[in-house]
């Protein structure tokens, strides 16, 4: 049960480093970095606090402690995956919109220099 | 450059991709029934050369800027014409499976008839119309669906041989399903109390390609379709009470 906690303390530094690292490099907008922080923080304090993870154990009726942090590790991802699915389909929308108004624009400019000549 | 003459201006839009050996053909077939009307190619962004075909056959080009699947470029050509004040549009696919001597039938319909759309039907008379038979099961299942949706019969759903006038275009430059968008387009429609007619046409093999709905992705065309048709129900219900609630119920 330790070697599980403190492997999971690694992998939530190691996601805070490769996080923080990727906005440094611009690689992540600083608004797209947050959810990730915020999960790997969450990550890093629940498997630093034992009594706390024992307790919520008790309270959702998990009938074993790694799995609570398995469940709520896997809970914050798909709200994340969730959220950049929404993130993702406004930037669908607007690339297409944009493409089509791009379009129109450039046969505009092609009819214009075309009737000019 | 097109441009919309007269109060019954009329433009033929053409999407394709990857359709050089059928798009002149197209083209041409629509100047031969139609000789007074522009035709346009939207051009889906081809790795061939769809474009010079069409334009040596006479056509105006839209060339969009990267690939967008048939929704988005139906919608390129419906802005277009909506902004240059095109009263009616009729769409014929780029693959050749339209025949283009229907066009007057469906402009004719169109003007008569008042209604916002009309669809160019393979089964409203039997007329020896090629038909897989994936297609041909998918289309009798969207039948049964649409049938309560619509609150009338519409044989051929997935019929993308579609005449729209100037109203039905100010809603399809807004809003258009960006994939497989024939059958979310007449809920659309049927949500803002629009009405829809079929009239009979020929549909033909296609002249080189495939489609791309084939056997193996009709699964998720149809689970794709069926989401997209319950949405739209949905949202456009939502507004309709909200309008229905007054200036204090938040109307759109």
């Amino acid at each position: 049960m330790d070697r599980l906690l403190h492997v999971t303390t690694v992998l939530s530094i190691l996601l805070l480093i490769m996080v923080l690292v990727s906005v440094r490099r611009a690689h992540i907008r600083v608004e797209y970095s947050l959810s990730w922080l915020l999960t790997g923080v969450a990550m890093l304090l629940l498997s630093r606090s034992r009594p706390v993870l024992d307790l919520i154990t008790r309270w959702t009726g998990v009938p074993d402690t790694p799995l609570t942090l398995f469940l709520i590790s896997g809970a914050l991802f798909l709200v994340m995956f969730f959220r950049f699915s929404v993130i993702i389909s406004h930037l669908r929308d607007d690339n297409v919109a944009l493409a089509q108004r791009v379009a129109i624009l450039e046969y505009h400019i092609h009819s214009l220099e075309h009737h000019e000549k | 450059m097109i441009r919309a003459e007269g109060p019954d201006s009329l433009l033929v839009i053409i999407p394709a991709f990857n359709e050089v050996g059928a798009i002149g053909d197209v083209v041409r077939s629509v100047h031969r029934s139609m000789p007074a009307v522009p035709a346009l190619v939207i051009d889906d962004c081809s790795l061939d050369d769809t474009i010079a075909a069409a334009r040596a056959a006479g056509a105006e080009v839209l060339p969009l800027p990267h690939h967008l699947g048939l929704g988005g470029c139906v919608q390129a050509g419906y802005k277009l014409a909506y902004s240059l004040g095109f009263e009616y549009v009729i769409r014929v696919d780029g693959d050749g499976q339209h025949d283009a001597r229907d066009i007057p039938r469906i402009l004719d319909r169109l003007k008569t008839s008042g209604c916002e759309m009309v669809i160019g039907s393979r089964f409203v008379e039997q007329n020896g119309s090629h038909t897989g038979a994936v297609r041909s099961l998918g289309i009798r299942f969207f039948r049964l669906i649409l049938r309560p949706i619509l609150g009338k019969p519409v044989y051929d759903p997935t019929s993308g041989f579609v005449g729209v006038n100037r109203g039905a275009l100010a809603v399809f430059s807004r809003s258009f399903p960006l994939e497989y968008p024939e059958i979310e387009a007449l809920v659309v429609l049927q949500r803002r109390r629009f009405r829809f007619e079929e009239v009979p046409v020929k549909m033909l093999p296609r002249l080189t390609g495939r489609s791309t709905i084939t056997a193996r992705v009709s699964l998720y065309y149809m689970a794709h379709v069926l989401l997209g048709v319950f949405v739209n129900i949905l949202k456009y219900d939502r507004r309709l009470r909200r309008a229905k609630a007054g200036p204090g119920g938040g109307a759109t």
